[in-house]
């Protein structure tokens, strides 16, 4: 980890000048799971301009940005804060982690493409908005993923090869959502916000000052669950965050299809602040989830953060993008790629030299030839896993049914044996 | 302690024990707080527990059920409430999907104790999605648990054991019989949750039943033993898992077996029974299994809901056809 939540939690304990006013709540709370209950009183955090504001009619809602697509370092007066700790090696370590997804997710896609894995989810194009939220969650904070969060799964320490078990067929999961704080995939869309917006009353209930996040599209933005989730989060004043990576398209349905107003406008009605970041700035994906995540250890109650992104690549590997998308639009966005822009900066800020990029690379392809093999590796489950884990009190009928594809079995064994 | 009360003063009790005995219970739900309920099953306890363990809901099904999966995953056992057996489908999705599935998806490594109240069934004359029996969808998804008892005191002792279930139990209670007294013994050794039991032995036919029907089927079987006729009746208490192993040694002892329970006999729970006793009893069955529920049609209105339902003389009728093999 380089650009964990120790940044941010020294500067809380400093009382995080330039941000709010007084901070007292979350001062000194980085264990947080007990006593922590008085610290979920007050309301502080201000809401930046662009979380209040909706946009003018007719015009572009604005984007927090930090770095341009050039590469160039820009102030934003509500957030530079959330940032205002960062190093070069922390900037190097944002580098590392989109380039090492983007190589894992390549590496994926090419399994897939060889026939090793079922499906894909690619999340080429939305490491930015992944890694720089990734990074901004505490350990003791939960994480309720889609099926693409591969970065997200990447901060939260997640085994990549974990995340592949499900897409070759050989379970349904494949890690432990509490090893790592970090759900598993949920791939009916939009389910898992109000797993988190739960779990988040949860934390509430406890005490504790973490947080939680949610990660959904903009195409389950339409899902009532979604709708329920907002409108139970902002009841309970639960501590979550809902990150929507708003990539423009819901398999082939453009984001118009799925709303009239910027998806991010929508927290106003459930009486909450949404905000819209520039989903391929990392840096700025950092600062504004930091920001959404202090809200709600502080007992500000959720917060929308919409990062405005784009799915380079397919749905998944099913699908066919030529079908309803043109090659200029994702050129077009192509030159505000994530990584290329910290690239930039990192070069024009001399934070990083050749050998850097060079040592990284060769890391990547490790990467990659581990995720190759490990996929190769992956042995079919038992047979009877079938029957494993469908209750965790025993059922009558499981155990019949267990019993008879047994007996079945065995009956092929005696077979052989009898020649 | 045995004290004679309501099912629904019974499910009131076992909830407030619950509650008391263990701080990550929860109950949650549409005006179980302040109003105690649509049935008052919930009377008192926001008063007793406070409104951060007794919860009132926005109104949104799958929310309440969403919410509750989140909690389960942060160490707490809530207790939902659906107000009504036809709202629950909006939280099909969540209970299908997500509560069911979790346990398997995750390998084992994460529970899912949620109780799902869904007070169900007819006879109350109540207005459409009021009076619905949807067990045997439920049941037929693996991963779920579906119970429902017939009295006050199996309702009183299937909660306690639902709540202490690291499964998802679906807990339908018989709305038509809130209202019906027995004695309830809180130190009690109760049978275990999903085990049926005789609730009358005979000779000449076995009536099974659970839920709301139990109560019908005791009344047939004293009707036709005014006949002459030995009719043993069996409350299944559970509908997944099913007690095939009391209902096969009550059919091997009179031959003869009817199901009754208020939901459409296409598809429904009567139709696993057939065939399942079908497979075990074969050889010791004079009549084939007949099964006695509501038609394929939608719940009707409230005027028609006394031809819709098993009566007396329909579950009777089903007797003397059976018997006539």
């Amino acid at each position: 980890m380089t650009v964990d939540s120790s940044a941010a939690r020294k500067r809380s304990a400093a009382g995080k000048a330039g941000t709010t006013g007084s901070k007292a709540g979350s001062a000194g709370t980085e264990s947080g799971a007990t006593g922590a209950s008085a610290k979920r009183t007050t309301s502080t955090t201000r809401a930046p301009r662009a979380a209040r504001a909706g946009a003018k009619k007719g015009a572009e809602p604005e984007l927090v940005q930090l770095l341009t697509p050039e590469g160039k370092r820009v102030k934003n007066a509500e957030y530079d804060s959330y940032v205002a700790g960062i190093t070069p090696e922390d900037l190097r370590g944002l580098y590392r982690d989109m380039v090492l997804t983007r190589r894992f997710d390549a590496e994926a896609t090419a399994l897939q493409r060889q026939g090793e894995l079922g499906l894909w989810a690619s999340l080429l194009g939305q490491e930015a908005a992944q890694i720089g939220s990734g990074r901004a969650t505490r350990a003791d904070d939960y994480v309720f993923p889609t099926y693409r969060e591969h970065g997200v799964a990447w901060c939260r320490g997640v085994d990549p090869t974990n995340l592949l078990g499900m897409f070759r067929g050989v379970n349904n999961g494949g890690w432990d959502p509490n090893s790592n704080n970090f759900h598993l995939y949920t791939i009916v869309i939009g389910s898992q916000t109000l797993h988190a917006t739960g779990y988040a009353m949860g934390v509430a209930k406890d005490g504790a000052d973490s947080a939680v996040i949610a990660y959904f599209g903009d195409g389950a933005s339409s899902q009532g669950d979604v709708a329920e989730s907002f409108t139970f989060s902002a009841v309970y004043n639960a501590p979550v965050v809902f990150f929507c990576q708003n990539n423009q398209w819901a398999i082939s349905e453009p984001t118009e299809k799925q709303t009239r107003v910027p998806l991010y406008q929508r927290a106003q009605g459930y009486g909450f602040p949404g905000v819209r970041v520039d989903g391929n700035d990392v840096l700025a994906c950092l600062a504004v989830t930091r920001w959404a995540l202090e809200r709600a250890r502080n007992g500000e109650g959720p917060t929308l953060v919409e990062a405005f992104t784009y799915r380079m690549g397919a749905h998944t590997t099913s699908d066919d993008p030529s079908r309803y998308r043109g090659d200029e639009e994702r050129q077009a966005w192509e030159a505000k790629d994530p990584i290329l822009r910290l690239r930039r900066h990192l070069e024009a800020s001399n934070h990083a030299d050749e050998g850097f990029f060079e040592e990284l690379e060769a890391e990547s392809e490790a990467l990659g030839k581990r995720v190759r093999e490990a996929v190769r590796a992956m042995p079919d489950p038992d047979h009877f896993a079938i029957f494993e884990n469908v209750y965790a009190d025993g059922h009558a009928l499981v155990d019949e049914e267990r019993a008879q594809f047994a007996a079945y079995q065995a009956s092929f064994a005696d077979a052989e044996g009898g020649h | 302690m045995a004290e004679k009360m309501a099912m629904a003063k019974a499910i009131n009790e076992s909830l407030r024990r619950a509650l008391e005995a263990d701080p990550k219970v929860l109950v949650m739900g549409e005006d179980v707080g302040k109003l105690g309920g649509v049935f008052r099953v919930t009377d008192g306890l926001q008063k007793d527990f406070g409104d951060s363990r007794i919860i009132d809901t926005p109104l949104a099904e799958s929310g309440i059920v969403g919410a509750a999966i989140g909690l389960a995953l942060r160490g707490y056992r809530p207790v939902v409430e659906i107000q009504f057996d036809g709202f629950v489908f909006p939280a099909y999705d969540q209970i299908v999907t997500q509560l069911a599935k979790m346990h398997a998806r995750s390998l084992g490594k994460v529970k899912m104790p949620v109780v799902v109240r869904i007070p169900y069934g007819g006879g109350i004359g109540a207005v459409e999605h009021h009076s619905e029996s949807p067990e045997a969808l439920f049941a037929h998804v693996a991963g779920l648990k579906v119970v429902s008892p017939s009295n006050a005191s199996d309702a009183y002792w299937m909660m306690q054991q639902a709540i202490q279930s690291d499964d998802p139990v679906i807990y339908f209670e018989p709305k038509r019989r809130y209202w019906d007294k027995a004695e309830v013994d809180s130190e009690a050794i109760p049978a275990p949750l999903h085990k049926a039991q005789v609730v009358r032995e005979g000779t000449d036919l076995t009536l099974a039943a659970y839920g709301p029907m139990v109560k019908l089927c005791q009344e047939v079987a004293a009707a036709a033993a005014e006949e002459g006729k030995s009719l043993e009746v069996l409350d299944l208490r559970s509908v997944s898992p099913l007690d095939f192993d009391v209902i096969q040694t009550s059919v091997e002892k009179t031959r003869r077996l009817v199901v009754v329970h208020e939901a459409p006999v296409f598809f429904g729970s009567g139709g696993e029974i057939a065939a399942r006793i079908t497979e075990r009893c074969f050889y010791h069955l004079e009549a084939p299994v007949l099964r006695v529920g509501g038609y394929h049609a939608p719940y009707p209105p409230a005027r028609l809901e006394e031809e819709y339902l098993p009566d007396l003389d329909r579950v009777l009728d089903a007797v003397d056809r059976s018997l006539a093999y």
